[in-house]
């Protein structure tokens, strides 16, 4: 029962109209039998229970009658099967309606004079369709559309049937038929398609090309449009390198047993019969080993030896080439030859006068003026030096600093230690420059006499010269540079040199001394008045020497000095020639390559660098201090340069040298250590030479034989251990092999007609041995040396050693004689004298003794009185 | 005879140590040796006549080669065993024994280094 029943009933077109009531609406209409509507035949009777009487109650004009249910209800109880509701009574009973409409049909619409409605929508929609009827009597106008049923009229044309015309297509009523056909073969033949330039063929193509179309010039003044802003992005991306941990290396320690465990173990009983059951073939290898060798090919220890026949058998020393200078250096004694440490192919020669101390003071004037050169000579340029340096005086002994070899230090005539810096030349030295440039010239102060002086040969001055009142008295006989892991204090203790640089020399002089040099500043100079005159005239620098040196120029004092007093006698020994057991180390090589190639300006500033005070730098214990002399009389000995404490005296000084040998006949002109071994020295001097091993204090391993004319100087060479070249006064080099014969050598040659002064060999490849030999004639020859004398023999050195320890043991033997000698001499006077008969030595006491010595004088009493009576008997 | 000898004194158990020594030092005699070093199986040196770096050094590394000869040999047949082992060098000879527990090393010089 919906509310709207309950409420008195609304105008039916008032009314809410909802689908279901127009489709109920319609099919009221339509008078279609539907279960809703049941067609009704209601006796008179029925009629005037409900009163429902035609045209009384129900008319045309109301022909509906809503009847309550229980109204139905009852009468269908009361009147039992006779009622016209009782075949519906179970849809009565379903339809919970409160009332029902019962429609008078007039018509017959649904088949019987009433009819019923039970549904509720149904309902509303008939009352509502017979109300319009009732209403529409009164409000014709509004309602006809409503009201009256939908007239189906044909569609009215409102203009869209153009449209609709249009779109249409209707078939033409003529039908063309086309039929296109081709050869079958042409049917999937292979196509090429190529391309045509449409420019080319008039017409090819139709265009529509854009014109300006003045209808639409119409200029925008106003257009929209929007802006946003957004923010530039960019997408970037970065990978990073993961670089994962590795380990670069590991430390460890070795795991150890203490030594109880060992001591434990080693009591075991297994390792006991481990090491017993093994020994057995252990002993077996080494005695196999000892007794041959297996792996030592005889076929090819045949053939080295078989080598030197034939061939390679060409033992002549070649000339390579000469040198002499017209003016400098011709008529003078070429007194040293230096080969410059890194640059290949450069020489230098220093030139001395060789005349006798009488014509050397005739001449002072003379020689104050011409000045003594060093000459630097190159391969490519025989004739003219590449550089001169120019010393004070004639230059005897010079040497390239190892560690820089723009450093040239030499030592005069007159007993200066002379400093040359020649780095502003180190490119001309190299070669790239030509050998000649103007620009370079150093003006001489003193104009010479000689006629064409050498314009173009650029000349080199001194730096720094020592102070004459401090330096050696005599001229200056060998200098050498301590090398670059050590340097010396004060007192000649070694310590470390940290920069590894090369500034201490050494220099001896037939004065008796020898002393040690120092190239850096010293550390407090006190300066004499005149010291300092002469610091000041030298800030002047007229000549442009490089200012290297200027800190010790002039007064550059020795910082160690060593004096040699001789063993047995009293006096001096006078150096020579000395040598140094150290060697400088191969860093110095690269070194001096570095230093080389630095530009002037870059060089190390010695002037910079001070001497180091004791305290900072460590000793150093292993460095061999001991120097090994050859004197001017044929003396050979060693001392060593470190000052220690003196046990008598309890000053520290330098000890005296413990052994000295008195060999040649002549002055030592040549110490020089083997380059192979370190401890075996050569000397040469008179007309003998000499092999000493250091250490070895019976004599000299070997000990040549008179030669005929004196031997000047002599070399180790450098490839072969057990080759020496001497050179003689007549020209002649001699070369000697110790593994063939020592009594004589082994070859000779002549070079010059001269004596030879200096012998100076040269690695300058694997394949060239070069070997500089100088005459007294100023002559420089280049030989080069043959494959037979620069090639070692098979295990030349181990053969050369086992020589030299021959060597040795036959002088321990020797000596060994020489005791059990003499010896066996006081053994042999001893027997002499015992065969006398010796008397009965009893162990006696003192009052024994006593007691004899009484008897003896009592018995010496008898006698004494027997002959005295006897003689008075006679009497 | 000597194997008799051994295998008699083997069986006493007398001073074990002092006959480690004696043989020891019979090997060390012979020329041209240069040091005798006695390692147990892990690689540590227990008595050695050469100083310590290098007995060290040479425990460990020797040690090491000695396994893998001696593994090398059983994987070729697992019925052999590693029983000598000669390293023969440019300047000495490398001798090794091996055993269970224990290994032996002599180094000798040969006769071409002493030339």
């Amino acid at each position: 029962m919906t509310p709207t029943d309950l409420r008195p009933t609304q105008k039916l077109k008032d009314r809410p109209r909802s689908k279901t009531r127009l489709k109920s609406a319609r099919k009221a209409r339509s008078g279609v039998f539907t279960e809703d509507i049941i067609p009704l035949v209601l006796t008179s009777k029925s009629r005037e229970i409900f009163q429902c009487v035609i045209d009384q109650d129900v008319t045309e004009e109301q022909p509906y009658k809503l009847i309550k249910r229980e109204d139905i209800i009852s009468d269908i109880k009361a009147r039992g099967g006779t009622s016209d509701f009782y075949p519906f009574k179970q849809q009565i009973l379903e339809h919970s309606t409160e009332d029902f409409l019962i429609v008078f049909d007039k018509d017959f619409k649904y088949g019987q004079s009433f009819y019923m409605v039970l549904s509720e929508t149904m309902k509303d929609a008939i009352l509502q369709s017979l109300e319009q009827k009732q209403d529409g009597k009164e409000e014709e106008e509004d309602e006809e559309l409503s009201v009256k049923d939908f007239l189906f009229r044909s569609w009215t044309d409102l203009g869209s049937s153009i449209e609709i015309e249009q779109e249409k297509s209707e078939e033409s009523s003529t039908k063309v038929k086309f039929m296109i056909s081709r050869i079958r073969k042409e049917f999937g033949a292979p196509v090429v398609f190529d391309d045509r330039n449409d420019a080319e063929t008039k017409d090819s193509y139709m265009e529509c090309t854009s014109y300006q179309d003045n209808n639409f010039s119409i200029k925008k003044l106003e257009r929209d449009i929007g802006i946003q802003a957004v923010k530039i992005l960019e997408e970037s991306s970065t990978q990073t390198e993961w670089t994962y941990p590795r380990n670069a290396c590991t430390q460890y320690t070795p795991s150890e047993f203490t030594q109880e465990e060992k001591d434990e173990i080693l009591k075991s009983e297994a390792l006991n019969t481990f090491i017993n059951s093994v020994a057995l073939r252990f002993e077996l290898a080494l005695q196999q080993n000892e007794i041959m060798d297996v792996f030592y090919d005889d076929w090819r220890g045949l053939s080295d030896q078989d080598s030197t026949f034939g061939g390679k058998a060409d033992c002549h020393l070649k000339e390579y080439q000469s040198f002499t200078d017209l003016q400098k250096s011709q008529g003078k004694r070429v007194n040293n030859i230096e080969w410059h440490p890194t640059i290949l192919g450069l020489v230098a020669v220093s030139v001395v006068d060789h005349i006798t101390m009488e014509d050397r003071m005739n001449l002072t004037n003379r020689l104050l003026r011409s000045h003594s050169y060093i000459l630097f000579w190159n391969f490519t340029d025989p004739i003219r030096p590449q550089i001169m340096l120019e010393g004070p005086d004639d230059i005897y002994s010079f040497q390239f600093c190892p560690t820089d070899p723009n450093i040239v230090a030499g030592g005069c005539k007159n007993g200066q230690v002379v400093l040359w810096d020649i780095s502003e030349f180190a490119h001309r030295l190299q070669g790239q420059l030509p050998a000649a440039k103007p620009e370079t010239v150093k003006a001489n102060l003193l104009p010479e006499l000689d006629p064409v002086p050498h314009q173009e040969v650029p000349v080199a001055h001194h730096c720094a010269v020592s102070s004459i009142a401090n330096g050696h008295k005599s001229f200056i006989t060998d200098l050498c540079w301590l090398p670059d892991h050590f340097e010396i204090t004060k007192f000649g203790i070694p310590i470390e040199n940290p920069e590894g640089v090369c500034v201490q020399l050494v220099t001896c002089s037939p004065d008796c001394s020898i002393l040690f040099w120092d190239i850096r500043r010293p550390k407090s100079t006190v300066l004499t008045r005149h010291e300092k005159q002469k610091m000041e005239k030298e800030l002047q620098n007229p000549e442009g020497i490089p200012d290297t040196f200027k800190h010790i120029d002039l007064y550059w004092k020795p910082m160690h000095r060593v004096v040699l007093p001789k063993v047995t006698a009293s006096g001096e020994y006078s150096p020579l020639k000395i040598s140094l057991r150290e060697k400088c180390t191969d860093k110095a090589y690269e070194k001096a390559q570095l230093n080389l190639a630095k530009n002037k300006g870059e060089t190390p500033v010695y002037g910079n660098m001070d001497i180091p005070s004791n305290r900072d730098l460590t000793n150093l214990t292993e460095i061999n201090t001991f120097l090994f002399i050859g004197t001017e009389d044929g003396e050979v000995t060693s001392v060593d340069w470190q000052v220690e404490k003196d046990m008598d005296t309890g000053k520290m000084t330098i000890p005296k040298p413990t052994q000295c040998y008195a060999i040649h006949d002549g002055p030592v002109n040549t110490v020089q250590r083997s380059p192979f071994f370190r401890d075996i020295i050569l000397t040469v001097g008179g007309w003998t030479f000499a092999i000493w091993k250091e250490g070895v204090t019976l004599g000299p391993l070997l000990h040549s034989a008179c030669a005929t004319k004196r031997c000047q100087t002599g070399h180790w060479s450098l490839s072969r251990p057990g080759v020496i070249i001497i050179g003689r006064e007549d020209g002649n080099i001699d070369i000697w092999d110790l593994l063939e014969k020592t009594h004589e050598p082994s070859q000779s040659q002549n070079i010059s007609s001269l004596p030879i002064s200096c012998i100076r060999p040269w690695i300058v490849s694997t394949r060239q041995h070069l070997l500089a030999v100088s005459d007294d004639f100023g002559t420089l020859h280049i030989l080069e040396v043959p494959w037979a004398l620069r090639h070692p023999l098979t295990q030349e050195k181990s053969n050369v050693e086992a020589y030299f320890d021959r060597e040795v043991k036959r002088l321990e033997y020797f000596e060994a004689r020489k005791i059990l000698r003499r010896e066996k001499k006081e053994q042999e006077e001893e027997e002499e004298e015992e065969e006398k008969p010796a008397p009965e030595v009893e162990i006696k006491t003192l009052e024994q003794l006593e007691e004899e010595a009484k008897k003896e004088h009592a018995a010496y009493l008898q006698e004494e009185k027997k002959i005295i009576f006897a003689q008075l008997g006679k009497l | 005879m000597e194997l008799h000898r051994r295998g008699f004194r083997g069986g006493w158990r007398g001073c074990c140590q002092a006959e480690v020594e004696e043989t020891l030092k019979r090997i060390q005699s012979q020329t041209g040796v240069v040091g005798i070093i006695v390692v147990n199986a892990e690689g540590i040196p227990i008595r050695t006549t050469m100083d310590n770096a290098t007995t060290v050094q040479y425990a460990g590394l020797i040690h090491q080669l000695s396994m893998k000869a001696r593994s090398t040999i059983r994987d070729i047949d697992p019925q052999n065993d590693l029983t000598f082992l000669r390293i023969r060098c440019k300047k000495n000879e490398i001798m090794v024994a091996p055993d269970k527990e224990y290994l032996l090393i002599v180094i000798q010089n040969t006769n071409e280094s002493s030339l």
